[in-house]
């Protein structure tokens, strides 16, 4: 089994002196290739900031991250941003599509940068909103923009996906329609999820489930079936 | 105790001190221009009236060729001269050591007594001469100033034909000299022309005019009627061959000054104004943006039971104070401003003193029209305060709607990537705006290059005479008229390779009530050397009979080829002609009439006659050229072409000149302020998109761009647009300055429309600079988390 992630010791504090948050206090993880892994835990126990940091948004204070056997610390901000572009994809829980592009072109301003893209069409067909490609994210509901915001994350075919929150601004209904997109995706093609949430049952369509407190990783339980999004308790 | 508005308003204006800062700086600025302006008019005016009551400048003068001293009495029982005094003025020519060409001037006479009469002038150091010396003179301060004279020093000088030594006993300004050019000449330049005040005893000596003057100087009653006083002297002293009486007004210095303190309220009633617009815009859009981004806020206080007025209070109080602060800046600067402009007068014009008053009425005019400007521009925006329910702020934010907005054909998209739709869709989505941003920044560049064509102008009408109507290395003054054998006679001086005859004719233009006091100047039929010009700068050859207006003249009196002008010469047999206007010429300094040589002279019944003779010579041999020609009998003096294009480029660069860079200033600054708070908004509003672009993994630039784009975008409509509002504006300003002593025909101008451009695209590359840096040390995280 190939590991995506290697933590070492990761910390992250905020401010200084007396102001200082401790975001991260030595976390170790390893994450597998090709799984969905959820994270769970109090506010403010650091799980943001763990996503961030994995995905090249945020640097560690101390310690070392490593995707695959780059050493994220040790990348400049403009290797970052290489980073992101070529191997992560991130979704957010206020879907961040850009106002002012219709559905499809904002699919394509990720497929215009990407190495080796799928196509916008298929992006979209994947989250089932292909026929409502020009259509602008005014002109779209809530779960549907994250949907969009998912075609456009997944259109790199990227190897790491990072979902904060995804359905946290959204019905039960509309967030199982999110979430079978994601095990599509995982599933098909086999990109890494990794996504934070406060509603435990949705651990339950994890291989791996991450427990966080106080900045360190509290368990890390793996789940031997996973359920589909449809038999979620929610 | 502060209420939390308070805090919260002071708390914002921290938050946003540069655009706030840069909106005051454009309300700022219309201030200052307004109250430097109106500063100035106003000191200059007031010292003008001081300076001329002070030292009793005359309202009328006179000049002629001799007079006894009894015509004074008869001059004074002109019913509404208060005084009179009759004076001996003559040329002289100045000799300094150190100079070959020999300096032209003046000798005026000073009454033999110590009552104080009319012109009197200003002692600036040193004593009067005594009363019956006869060598002992007062020099002009500015020419002393300009040559290093002082009091002691001696001076020679020729005066009519006789060689004198002077003892310099004061210097002396002059309030009928506030203004100095050689004769010919419209710039003034200190150096060339010296005026020396002598006791009158020792001047008619000279002059030959004992017992008699040959210029007067006349006070009137409050009331009296100026014109009818001149037409009475006129008829009195036409046996004695007068010139001409004219009013204070015809007096070339104050026409000089007049002119200025005319350009000056032009401009300050043409540019501050548009600075308060550009500033009332600014604030509208920030205040909006303001507003806009507060709705929960808003919501929340309306819902806390504020009433609409207290909210909208709150949001006026921080355009008040950002338009208060504006105006005391521009009023502080301007009166700086103010300060440094009169010192620049004081040096100018030969002012004894020159106070700096500012306007008080300016102040609170500008403050009154900042405040203004300022609220209407908040007031727009409050009606949205006002509109805003409680439920509706406290609404969460949906996407702007960008559905009506630009979609992209097939052909074209594939031509845009997604970073130029985001820009095109930004614009298009607020076309009023868009386009409002523009004319903000095309305003001030328009302002920028109209006001620098001006410059531009004059100086390639400078370029112009001197290489089209007058190519001339040098022009010789004779004392009189003399035979044009002295054409030849010059002609032979090695070095020198052409001469022209010529002939200045004093005279008075008549057309009804329209009259000019002029002159006029007589040249070969088709001269090579001096010319008159048509539109298209071709020489017009001047016919056998007949007279050739320049366009300010036709202007002034109204007449167009194939009209009749009345001349009453004012030299020689003093002849009325009739004469036809048989073209108009263009002129770009002064205000002059052409008539071919001998046609003139038979007018005048004096055949072969000149009075100055316009030569080219091998400059290398300038030197022993002058001192030849010096030598010559009935030479007067020189004007050197060199010298005259020298003072006038001088004029441009030292005094006017400077003003250009205050325009690229202006040009900057309401740019800037346009620009600048035109980024910060895009920036506010934009920032999570800016964001999300970097995670996606957009490099820096290329998430700048999306910002920037758009701003690059809009100066880049504004300088086009700026440009030909620039032009526009410069052909007005040209009308506005042009008179019969200047004449200005603004012309694109390449060289001023760039500068301005340059400065408009400097300013909005730093305010992208700083918006930008901005960008990149924003923190990812931290705005991912802000709402919009
Ligand atoms: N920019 C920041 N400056 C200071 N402290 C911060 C910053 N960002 C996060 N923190 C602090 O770091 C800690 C971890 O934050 P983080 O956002 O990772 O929590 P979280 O687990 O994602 O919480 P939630 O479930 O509420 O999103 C918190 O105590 C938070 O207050
Ligand atoms: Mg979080």
């Amino acid at each position: 089994m190939q590991t995506a992630f290697v933590t070492r010791g990761l910390t992250k504090v905020y401010g200084e002196g007396h102001a200082a948050v401790h975001a991260l206090r030595g976390v170790d993880i390893d994450v597998p290739q090709g799984e969905i892994i959820v994270m769970l835990g109090a506010s403010g126990s650091g799980k943001s900031t763990l996503l961030n940091i994995l995905g090249g948004l945020d640097r560690a204070t101390e310690g070392q991250a490593f995707f695959q056997d780059t050493n994220l610390s040790e990348l400049s901000d403009r290797e970052l941003t290489i980073y992101r572009r070529r191997h992560v994809g991130f979704v957010f829980q206020f879907y961040n599509l850009m106002p002012s592009l219709t559905a499809g072109e904002n699919v394509e301003l990720v497929t215009e940068i990407a190495e080796n893209p799928m196509p916008a069409a298929e992006a979209l067909d994947l989250v089932g909103l292909d026929h409502r490609r020009d259509h602008f994210p005014s002109q779209l509901s809530g779960g549907e923009q994250q949907r969009v915001a998912i075609a456009r994350a997944v259109a790199k075919q990227p190897e790491v996906l990072f979902c904060d929150e995804p359905t946290g601004a959204l019905d039960s209904a509309t967030g199982r329609a999110v979430l079978n997109v994601l095990r599509d995706v995982n599933v098909r093609l086999g990109t890494t999820v990794l996504m934070v949430t406060h509603a435990a049952s949705i651990a339950d369509m994890a291989h791996r489930v991450v427990r966080m407190q106080d900045g360190r990783i509290g368990e890390v339980n793996v789940n031997e079936t996973q359920k589909t999004p449809e038999e979620i308790e929610w | 105790m502060v209420s939390p508005l308070d805090t919260k308003l002071f708390r914002d204006l921290r938050r946003m001190k540069a655009q706030a800062g840069a909106i005051a700086m454009v309300i700022a600025m219309g201030v200052l221009l307004q109250v430097m302006m109106s500063g100035s008019t106003n000191s200059l005016t007031e010292t003008r009236r001081a300076y001329y009551e002070r030292n009793h400048l005359a309202d009328i003068f006179v000049t002629l060729t001799r007079a006894p001293e009894s015509e004074l009495q008869r001059l004074g029982a002109i019913p509404g001269v208060r005084q009179v005094e009759g004076r001996v003025i003559g040329g002289i020519r100045i000799d300094l050591p150190q100079e070959t060409v020999p300096i032209q001037g003046q000798a005026i006479s000073l009454a033999e007594t110590d009552r104080p009469g009319l012109n009197q002038v200003h002692l600036t150091n040193g004593t009067l001469p005594a009363i019956g010396s006869d060598d002992e003179a007062l020099l002009l301060e500015g020419f002393a100033r300009a040559r290093g004279l002082n009091p002691g020093d001696r001076l020679q000088i020729t005066a009519n034909g006789v060689r004198k030594t002077l003892r310099v006993t004061g210097l002396a300004q002059s309030p009928e000299l506030l203004f100095v050019a050689a004769p010919g000449e419209l710039a003034p330049d200190a150096a060339r022309f010296g005026v020396v005040w002598m006791r009158q005893d020792a001047l008619s000596a000279i002059y030959g005019m004992q017992g008699a003057f040959n210029d007067a100087v006349f006070a009137q009653t409050r009331d009296a009627n100026t014109s009818e006083i001149i037409d009475a002297i006129d008829s009195i002293l036409d046996r004695w061959g007068g010139t001409g009486a004219f009013a204070r007004e015809d007096l070339i210095s104050d026409r000089f000054v007049m002119e200025e303190i005319n350009s000056l309220i032009i401009m300050s009633r043409s540019v501050p104004p548009l600075f308060l617009a550009v500033a009332a815009f600014l604030l509208y859009i920030v205040i909006s943006r303001m507003v806009q981004s507060e709705r929960e806020e808003i919501g929340l206080l309306k819902a806390f039971g504020y009433t609409s007025f207290e909210v909208s209070a709150h949001y006026m109080k921080a355009v008040l104070i950002i338009a208060v602060a504006g105006v005391i800046a521009g009023c502080l600067l301007g009166v700086a401003a103010g300060r440094w402009m009169v010192g620049v007068y004081t040096q100018f014009y030969n002012f004894p003193f020159l106070v700096f008053r500012p306007d008080t009425f300016s102040f609170i005019f500008s403050a009154f029209a900042a405040l203004t400007a300022a609220s209407t521009g908040g007031l727009f925006v409050l009606r949205r305060v006002f509109a805003l329910t409680p439920a509706e702020a406290m609404r969460p934010p949906t996407p702007p709607d960008f559905s009506k907005t630009l979609t992209f054909k097939s052909a074209v998209a594939r031509m845009l990537d997604q970073p130029s739709r985001m820009v095109l869709r930004g614009i298009a989505r607020r076309p009023l705006r868009t386009a409002a941003l523009s004319m903000g920044i095309a305003g001030g560049m328009a302002l920028s290059a109209g006001m620098t064509t001006i410059y531009a102008s004059f100086e390639d009408n400078i370029d112009l005479f001197f290489s089209v109507v007058d190519r001339s290395d040098a022009t010789v003054i004779f004392t009189h008229p003399v035979g044009d054998s002295a054409a030849t006679d010059i002609a032979r001086v090695p070095g020198i390779f052409a001469v022209e005859p010529a002939r200045e004719v004093a005279a008075v233009f008549r057309n009804g009530l329209r009259s000019h006091r002029g002159g006029i100047t007589g040249l070969p039929h088709s001269p090579e050397i001096t010319r008159a010009i048509d539109a298209s700068v071709r020489p017009i050859p001047l016919p056998d009979s007949g007279i050739v207006l320049s366009v300010p003249l036709a202007n002034k009196l109204a007449l167009a080829p194939g009209e009749t002008l009345t001349v009453d010469v004012r030299e020689g047999r003093r002849p009325t002609l009739q004469l036809p206007v048989v073209a108009v010429a263009e002129s770009l300094l002064g205000a002059p009439a052409y008539m071919s040589l001998p046609a003139l002279n038979r007018a005048l019944k004096e055949p072969g006659r000149m009075t100055v003779a316009h030569v080219m010579f091998d400059s290398a041999e300038k030197d022993t050229i002058v001192s030849t020609l010096k030598a010559k009998p009935a030479v007067a003096g020189f004007l050197v072409a060199e010298d005259a294009q020298a003072s006038l480029e001088k004029l441009m660069n030292e005094g006017a000149g400077a003003a250009r860079y205050i325009m690229g200033v202006i040009a900057f600054v309401i740019t800037f302020g346009v620009i600048y708070n035109a980024a910060r908004i895009s920036h506010a509003e934009r920032l999570r998109d800016l964001a999300s672009l970097r995670v996606m993994g957009f490099t820096r630039p290329e998430a700048a761009f999306v910002l920037l784009g758009e701003l690059a975008l809009i100066t880049l409509v504004a300088i086009p647009v700026g440009s030909a509002a620039g032009y526009l504006i410069s052909l007005a300003l040209a009308a506005g300055f042009s008179s019969d002593l200047y004449q200005i025909t603004a012309t694109y101008d390449l060289a001023s429309h760039g500068f301005a451009a340059s400065f408009v695209v400097g300013a909005s590359i730093v305010s992208g600079w700083l918006v930008k840096r901005d960008l990149d040390r924003a923190d990812l995280v931290i705005a991912l988390k802000t709402r919009e």
